[in-house]
């Protein structure tokens, strides 16, 4: 699935990245707790989570995560924003609640990590 | 070559520069992405353990052709119970750390899984030494 048609499916607005949102994912991972995201080894992968600050881009950083999509309406701060472009990462925003995202995600053919 | 970062206990905004510069180097040198990842994901973990629990510490990395040797080295609490600490989910990180998306007790098992060898130890009230190395 390409981040247009997530962008698309939650109505979801972008932040950063626009030039790489024909990117492919294929596998979603939904976290709040940014160890359990350090856990993984997984390629085309996008992190949901309603936990917005550094400690989220840097998370995504080290683990080769290239889209973010922030739940519950979280605002993303002026650093994140600046880390993210540093990195070439798509940071994502909706208002769904994490539940309400990910279903709609699943329900559009994304699969889990497991 | 050698390299040695400074990392400032509670910084929470700072925590990762030292990670994300090494993983720069890492990647100018041709390692391979792979081991370059499971590094990194070690090395931030214990680099948010410093700013977690500790007042201040810094962090040598060595690579050499056969290996990068890493060395946190920090002033702080230390931990009494280092056994326990390597347990999945024991933790005694405060609220604020929680907050910040850690703090569940993984950091010490997940930089385990991430490198060859991992040596703690630890003086209560004076400090912790984190060793990490990877063959390459």
């Amino acid at each position: 699935m390409k981040i247009s048609e997530i962008i698309k499916v939650l109505n979801a607005s972008i932040a950063c990245g626009e030039a790489y949102i024909e990117t492919n994912i294929e596998r979603g991972f939904a976290s709040d707790l940014m160890s359990d995201v350090l856990t993984l080894d997984t390629d085309k992968m996008i992190l949901i989570t309603g936990l917005a600050n550094m400690q989220t881009i840097r998370t995504v950083e080290m683990a080769d995560v290239q889209c973010i999509l922030f739940v519950r309406n979280k605002q993303i701060s002026e650093d994140m924003l600046k880390l993210a472009q540093e990195h070439n990462m798509v940071l994502l925003q909706c208002k769904y609640s994490m539940f309400n995202a990910v279903g709609k995600l699943y329900q559009a053919g994304l699969e889990p990590v497991y | 070559m050698e390299f040695v970062y400074e990392v400032e206990g509670g910084d929470f905004t700072k925590a990762g520069n030292a990670s994300s510069a090494v993983k720069k180097t890492l990647k100018q040198l041709n390692v391979n992405p792979k081991v370059v990842k499971r590094i990194v994901v070690a090395l931030y973990e214990a680099e948010v353990n410093i700013v977690a629990h500790a007042y201040n510490g810094t962090i040598k990395v060595t690579i050499n052709s056969e290996h990068i040797h890493i060395v946190l080295d920090d002033k702080g609490p230390g931990i009494p119970d280092i056994d326990l600490a390597m347990q999945e989910g024991y933790s005694t990180a405060s609220s604020k750390v929680r907050e910040m998306g850690f703090g569940a007790g993984m950091g010490l098992p997940n930089m385990k899984k991430n490198v060859d060898e991992l040596n703690v130890s630890s003086e209560v009230d004076k400090g912790t030494t984190v060793e990490m190395i990877t063959y390459l």
